[in-house]
């Protein structure tokens, strides 16, 4: 066994998600606190070699890269198994991977594969005592609960996604590129990807940095329009209520909340939203959250930072409108 | 086409959750509920059923008050439920979980889809589906927003399942485990028959013997994570700032000027 720290970088069509260098970024400083190193993972399709030399510039000591048509599309048996096996070899003491919807479904089947514990959607990691304690939401992040994985290795941890500072690239970093073979064939693999339907319109919400969010008070789907101008001003992700999906006027991918997506931006912009409990779930633990209502009594006052009680039809242009002033 | 559904019991998603002194988890008066993430593989299994016939079985390993979630779903219309536990099961994590589910599902022998629901929302772990689908070394399809055909006959699936940049299209054999999630369908309600049905049906309790579970692989002794500390979050104090100056524009205006201060832009 070593104390070694692993960590999986997830890519789409060759291009690296946020999420893998902000685990990157964890794996650096659990490793320094370690005096160990970090080993990244690189499973992906042709041509994704220069994901190795990215990962050292997030921190990575030693890059295993497996470049096969196999590992292209994700598909988590290919990567679970080819994972579970340089695991096998190196005995690290952690493995860390972005909770993305990949990565929720590679931890716990890496676990089972190793017979060792998966925590998920850690939002802390921190040694005490010289045991590493995670902190995670629970009960829609009403609660929270400390977990230990106490014996068995390794030890693997999904982090939230925004959760965990994404690190500054540093290309004068050196490190060691060493390739790995899948471990299994096509014919092995019992999934085959047949096709990819791209969500249009810009943005993912989980990565976005800044959000724009319109609810029943947007009053139909035409009502997202000064929402949309907004959002491609500040380069934002366009975000819902249920009650705004439910009613048809947008897709549920832009849902947030308890039975829509999590999400931790840097500014969270609530329009026409009232903030019920299942809403809040979703958005709590954004950075700065403004409120646009036109009702004062309405319960996203009591979550936000700032408020304006207003009209957001008159208020979003005017924001707008002040943004592309200072922004230019 | 036999088709299992997994489940579990939590509290309601509206109810208060409040930590004592002691560490214990309390959701006041709130109902326990079917985790309401579960109506969604219920409703898709009901829903292959009338196209393609067969039974649906849910199964739950839980104490007694697991019955909750296995009643709403028969009282949605599934065939069968078992449940499955022994004191030994209690503070199980998802290894262990996934351990016991799977080995029941074995049991049963002749199943050709497994479901679940996307997470749960009491732990919220996203775990259970993929760890069980690795133990029965079926096919993970998880986050399933649309079941796009099956053929029980060539006995294979093709889903469109969600990832951040979309809808990724895989097909697999069966049986094959598939994730549901929001958007797969509307669950319907429970009728008053279904409700009827659910109060006089058995409901077998399965225990590790039944089943052939190891002893070792269950609860505590099968689980690798412990949580020895449960809390509530440090509460946002106070109120919005509420911005307002002489007009739309200006308010406007002063709220970017905070904003930019902030740092968020
Ligand atoms: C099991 C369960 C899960 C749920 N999951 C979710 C979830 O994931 N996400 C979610 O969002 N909800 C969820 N809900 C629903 C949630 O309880 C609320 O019903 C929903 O969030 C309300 O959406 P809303 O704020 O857009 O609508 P409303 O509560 O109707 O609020 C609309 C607001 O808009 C304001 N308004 C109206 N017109 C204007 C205007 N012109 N200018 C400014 N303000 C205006 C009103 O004052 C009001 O405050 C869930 C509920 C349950 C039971
Ligand atoms: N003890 C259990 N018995 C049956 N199903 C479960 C159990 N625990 C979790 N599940 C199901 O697994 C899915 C994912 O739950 P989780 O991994 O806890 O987020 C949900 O559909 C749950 O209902």
């Amino acid at each position: 066994m070593s104390n070694d720290i692993f960590v999986w970088v997830e890519q789409f069509s060759g291009h690296p998600t946020a999420a893998s260098w902000e685990a990157a970024g964890l794996a650096r400083r659990l490793a320094d606190e370690l005096g160990s190193d970090v080993t990244a993972c690189v499973f992906g399709g042709q041509g994704i070699e220069p994901l190795a030399q990215e990962a050292i510039s997030y921190g990575a000591d030693r890059v295993l890269l497996a470049e096969d048509a196999t590992l292209a599309d994700f598909r988590v048996e290919p990567q679970a198994a080819l994972l579970a096996k340089v695991v096998r070899e190196a005995e690290p003491a952690v493995v860390l991977i972005g909770a993305t919807f990949r990565g929720r479904e590679l931890g716990p089947a890496l676990a089972v594969e190793l017979d060792t514990g998966c925590i998920a959607d850690c939002t802390a990691l921190e040694f005490e005592d010289g045991q590493l304690v995670a902190t995670r939401p629970i009960y829609a992040g009403k609660l929270l609960s400390r977990c230990v994985i106490p014996e068995r290795r390794p030890q693997i941890f999904t982090t939230r996604v925004r959760a965990f500072p994404k690190p500054e690239p540093d290309s004068s970093r050196s490190g060691e590129v060493t390739r790995v073979e899948p471990v299994l064939a096509e014919d092995e693999i019992p999934s085959k990807v047949t096709g990819f339907k791209e969500t249009k319109g810009g943005v993912s919400l989980t990565d976005a940095a800044i959000i724009v969010s319109g609810g029943r008070g947007v009053g139909g789907p035409e009502g997202y329009e000064p929402l949309r101008e907004l959002a491609q001003v500040l380069g934002a992700a366009l975000g819902a209520s249920r009650a705004a999906v439910d009613a048809g006027w947008i897709p549920y991918e832009h849902q947030v909340g308890q039975t829509g997506k999590t999400v931790s931006p840097d500014l969270y912009i609530a329009c026409g939203i009232s903030g019920a409990i299942q809403h809040q779930a979703g958005m709590r633990t954004s950075k700065v959250i403004v409120a646009i209502n036109k009702d004062p009594e309405a319960p996203i006052f009591k979550l936000a930072h700032y408020g304006i009680v207003n009209d957001l039809f008159k208020v979003v242009p005017a924001l707008t409108e002040a943004f592309k002033e200072k922004l230019g | 086409m036999h088709i299992v559904v997994c489940t579990k019991h939590t509290p309601d998603s509206e109810a208060k959750m409040s930590v004592d002194e002691a560490g214990n988890v309390s959701w006041g008066e709130s109902p326990l509920i079917i985790n309401p993430w579960d109506e969604y593989a219920v409703e898709e299994a009901l829903l292959l059923r009338e196209k393609y016939g067969g039974t649906v079985t849910v199964i739950s390993m839980g104490p007694e008050e697991a019955l909750e979630a296995l009643k709403h779903a028969i009282a949605m219309g599934c065939d069968e439920a078992i449940r499955i536990w022994e004191e030994s099961c209690a503070d199980s994590d998802t290894l262990a979980t996934s351990y016991v589910l799977a080995r029941a599902i074995e049991k049963m022998g002749d199943v050709d889809l497994v479901l679940f629901g996307k997470s749960a929302i009491d732990a919220e772990t996203w775990q259970t589906g993929p760890a069980v689908a690795r133990r029965l070394g079926y096919p993970s399809l998880m986050y399933t927003i649309k079941i796009a055909e099956l053929d029980p006959d060539g006995r294979t699936i093709t889903v469109e399942r969600l990832l951040e940049e979309g809808r990724q299209v895989v097909s697999a054999p069966l049986p094959a485990v598939v994730g549901t999630t929001k958007g797969i369908n509307e669950p319907r309600y429970t009728s008053f028959i279904g409700i009827r049905k659910a109060a006089r049906m058995e409901y077998p309790l399965w225990t590790l013997a039944d089943i052939g579970a190891e002893a070792d692989k269950v609860g505590a002794a099968g689980s690798a994570v412990r949580w020895p500390q449960i809390f509530m979050p440090p509460v946002r104090e106070g109120e919005a700032e509420i911005i307002e100056g002489e007009t739309v524009a200006e308010t406007a205006r002063i709220l970017v000027e905070k904003l930019l201060a902030e740092k968020v832009i």
